[in-house]
C-alpha cells in the first residue's frame, strides 16, 4: 500500500510520469497561448515560489519540523548573487552555485544542532537566524544598500542569449522548476525518500534500523535551504533589483501556507499550493494591508479543517466517496 | 559618567529588559508544559497588552490601574478563547500542526492590530510621572522600579500557585504526565485552558509595564516574544527558575553588547546567543535535559 503514509502524496509513480510529461508541455506551451506580459510576471513568482516551497515542503513533510526561515536562505541567494556579480564582477552561473554551497553551509550550522534535539527549536532557531540576516541586510549599507535596495544586478546569459524578458525569464525559471520537482520526486522514491518515510513513520524504529535520523534530518533541512538559495539567485538575476523587504518574516510565513495549503509532504501539492496562493496575492494586491491577516486566516482555517492540505485532503474524500460508490454498488 | 557608572547603567536598564523577557519566556513555558507546543500567539499577547491598555487608558479614559487589569482580563480571555476555538476544534492534534494554527493565528491578530491601531507607535505615559532617580551614579526611571517589581509581584504569584494551590498542583501534575493525570480526576482539557489564560495574562502584563518605556505598536510583540522565547532556551525549556535567570542574563548581555559593540546589531545578539546555546549547551543552563525516551 502505497497511501500507508498520511503525508505522502497519493499518487502512484506510473502518474507521476504522466504529471511530469503534461507539466513539461505546459511549460512549452502555455507562452503559445498567454501573449499578456503581467501573467507571465505573475507565473514567474510562481515559478520561484514553487522551488522555494518545493524544497520547504520536503523538510515540513517528512521530518515534521517547521522552518520560518526560508526568507532568510531566499535572501541569501539572491544578496550573494547580486553582491559577487555586481559589485566583484563574477560570472553568474558559477555565483549561483556558489551561494547555493555557501547558504548549505550555513543552513547546516543553524539547523543541524536544533535538529539534534526532540521538540519544536528549529522553528525558533531559522527565524531567529532570519532576523539576524534580514538585520545584516539593513544595517551593512555599505555592501547590500541597506533599506533602499541594491540596483542593478545583471540579467542570467547563455553564450548570446540574454534572459532580460518575461518570457524568456518564464522559460529559464519554469526549467529550473521543473528539475527541482524532479529531484524531489526522485529523492522521495531513493532509498533516502524510505529512510525520510521511515523516519516519519516512527523516529525510534528508524533509529534501531540503523538510519542515522539527525543525519538525514540535517540533509533534508541543507536542501531545503539551497532550493531557496537557487530561488533567491534567480529572483535577483530576473528583476535586477533586489530589497531587504522582499525577504521579510512575511515572505516566511507565505510559503509555510503554500506548504500547507497544498499538503505536507505532497510535492504536487506544493506547486498546487504555490500557484493558488501567489495568485491570490496579485488578485488581493490592491489591499495589501488585507494580506498578513489573509495569509493567517488559511493557514489557520486549513489546519483545523483540513490538516492534510488542501490536494490530499480533496483527493482522500474523493478516494472514500469512490470507494463507498464501489461497496454500494456491490451490495446491489 | 565614567566607565563603570556606564555599566552600571547598562546592566540596570539591561535587566529592566530582562524581566520582560523573563515574563514572556513564564508564558511559553507554561503553555509547553501544559501541550509540548511553541505558542506563537504570545507575541501577540504581548503586543495586544500594550495596544488595550493604550485604548482603555488614553483613548477612553479609563483610570490607570482600573485599565491594567481590564487590558489583562481582555487578554486572558483571548487566551482561553484561542484554546477553546481553533486549538480544540483542530481535527488533527499532532503537534507540528498546532504549532502553525498557532503561527496562522498571531499572523491574523497581527493584520487586524495593523487595521484597527494602525501601523505607527503609539505613546504611553509612565504609571508614576518620569522623575529620574539616581543609584550610585546610574540613572533609572520610576517605570523601571515598576516593572521590577511588578515582574516580581508575578513571579511570587506563580511560585504561589504551582506549589500551594490544588489547580496549580493539578497543572504540573500533567505537564508531568497527561495521562496519568487524568486518570487521577484531572482535567486536562481544563488544565490547557488554564494555561493559555494564564501565558495570555502573563504575556498581557510584560506588553503593558514596558510600553511607557519603548512606547508600543502593532508588532512589538514579535521581538519581545522571540527574545523572550531565547530566554527560555537559554534558561532551559520549560523550567521556570531558568526562564527568570535566561530573561535577566539576556537582558544584560544584550544591553551590555549594544553599549560596548554595537547598537546597530542590538537585535542580533538575543539570536546570535540562542543560536550559541542551541548549539553548544541545548538544554540550557538549568535544564533537565531531554533525554529520548522509547
Amino acid at each position: 500500500m502505497r497511501n500507508r503514509f498520511k503525508f505522502m502524496a497519493p499518487f502512484t509513480q506510473k502518474k507521476e510520469t504522466l504529471f511530469l510529461i503534461i507539466f513539461a508541455l505546459g511549460i512549452v506551451l502555455i507562452p503559445l497561448f498567454v501573449k499578456n506580459k503581467y501573467y507571465f510576471m505573475v507565473m514567474n513568482i510562481v515559478g520561484l515560489n514553487t522551488i522555494v516551497v518545493i524544497g520547504l515542503n520536503l523538510l515540513i513533510g517528512f521530518t515534521g519540523q517547521i522552518s520560518l526561515g526560508h526568507a532568510a536562505f531566499y535572501g541569501m541567494g539572491a544578496y550573494l548573487s547580486a553582491i559577487f556579480t555586481t559589485t566583484y564582477g563574477f560570472p553568474p552561473w558559477p555565483t549561483i552555485a556558489l551561494a547555493m554551497i555557501i547558504t548549505g553551509m550555513v543552513a547546516y550550522f543553524v539547523g543541524y544542532p536544533s535538529l539534534k534535539l526532540k521538540g519544536h527549536y528549529l522553528v525558533m532557531a531559522t527565524l531567529g537566524f532570519s532576523i539576524i540576516v534580514h538585520i545584516f541586510m539593513v544595517e551593512l549599507d555599505q555592501i547590500t544598500g541597506g533599506p533602499s535596495g541594491f540596483p542593478g544586478i545583471p540579467h542570467l546569459s547563455i553564450g548570446k542569449l540574454v534572459f532580460h524578458d518575461d518570457l524568456k525569464n518564464f522559460y529559464l525559471i519554469w526549467t529550473f522548476a521543473f528539475l527541482c520537482i524532479l529531484v524531489s520526486l526522485n529523492l522521495v522514491n531513493s532509498r533516502v525518500g524510505r529512510a525520510l518515510k521511515a523516519i516519519h513513520g516512527s523516529e525510534v524504529a528508524a533509529n534501531t534500523l540503523g538510519i542515522d535520523t539527525d543525519k538525514y534530518k540535517a540533509k533534508v533541512f541543507v536542501l531545503s535551504a539551497i532550493f531557496a538559495s537557487l530561488a533567491g539567485s534567480l529572483y535577483a538575476h530576473y528583476i535586477t533589483f533586489i530589497s531587504p523587504r522582499s525577504f521579510d518574516f512575511y515572505y516566511s510565513i507565505q510559503v509555510v501556507t503554500m506548504v500547507i495549503v497544498g499538503g505536507m509532504g505532497s510535492v504536487w501539492g506544493a506547486f498546487f499550493g504555490a500557484g493558488l496562493l501567489t495568485v491570490l496575492s496579485e488578485i488581493l494586491h490592491v489591499t495589501e494591508k488585507f494580506n498578513i491577516i489573509i495569509y493567517g486566516a488559511i493557514l489557520t482555517l486549513v489546519l483545523v479543517f483540513l490538516p492534510e492540505g488542501m490536494v490530499v485532503g480533496f483527493y482522500s474524500f474523493y478516494r472514500r466517496r469512490k470507494v463507498k460508490t464501489l461497496i454500494e454498488k456491490e451490495g446491489n | 559618567m565614567g566607565f563603570y557608572e556606564q555599566i552600571l547603567q547598562f546592566v540596570l536598564t539591561g535587566l529592566t529588559i530582562g524581566a520582560i523577557y523573563a515574563l514572556v519566556a513564564l508564558g511559553f513555558n507554561i503553555i509547553h508544559n501544559a501541550t509540548g507546543i511553541v505558542n506563537f500567539v504570545q507575541c501577540e499577547f504581548v503586543t495586544l497588552g500594550g495596544m488595550m491598555m493604550y485604548t482603555y487608558y488614553s483613548l477612553l479614559g479609563i483610570p490607570l490601574i482600573l485599565s491594567f487589569f481590564l487590558s489583562m482580563t481582555t487578554i486572558i480571555l483571548l487566551g482561553a478563547l484561542i484554546e477553546r476555538g481553533p486549538i480544540r476544534v483542530a481535527r488533527s492534534k499532532a503537534i507540528i500542526v498546532l504549532v502553525f494554527i498557532t503561527i496562522g493565528l498571531s499572523s491574523t491578530i497581527r493584520g487586524t492590530a495593523l487595521l484597527a491601531w494602525g501601523p505607527d507607535n503609539v505613546p504611553l505615559p509612565s504609571f508614576s510621572g518620569e522623575n529620574v532617580i539616581r543609584i550610585l551614579g546610574a540613572a533609572i526611571l520610576p517605570q523601571h522600579l515598576w516593572i521590577f517589581g511588578i515582574t516580581i509581584g508575578v513571579v511570587i504569584f506563580l511560585q504561589y500557585f504551582f506549589h500551594r494551590t490544588l489547580i496549580g498542583k493539578a497543572m504540573r501534575a500533567t505537564a508531568v504526565n497527561r495521562k496519568a493525570a487524568s486518570l487521577m480526576g484531572i482535567s486536562v482539557n481544563r488544565m490547557v485552558l488554564l494555561s493559555f489564560a494564564m501565558s495570555g495574562g502573563i504575556g498581557a502584563v510584560g506588553g503593558m509595564i514596558i510600553a511607557p518605556i519603548t512606547t508600543t505598536s502593532y508588532d512589538t510583540g514579535i521581538m519581545l516574544a522571540l527574545k523572550g522565547f531565547s530566554a527560555a532556551i537559554l534558561g532551559g525549556y520549560g523550567n521556570n527558575a531558568g526562564a527568570i535567570a535566561g530573561g535577566l542574563i539576556l537582558g544584560v548581555l544584550e544591553s551590555l553588547g549594544a553599549g560596548l559593540i554595537s547598537s546597530k546589531f542590538k537585535n542580533a545578539f538575543a539570536f546570535l546567543i540562542l543560536l550559541l546555546v542551541l548549539f553548544f549547551k541545548p538544554t540550557g543552563l538549568l535544564g533537565y535535559g531531554e533525554s529520548e525516551r522509547v
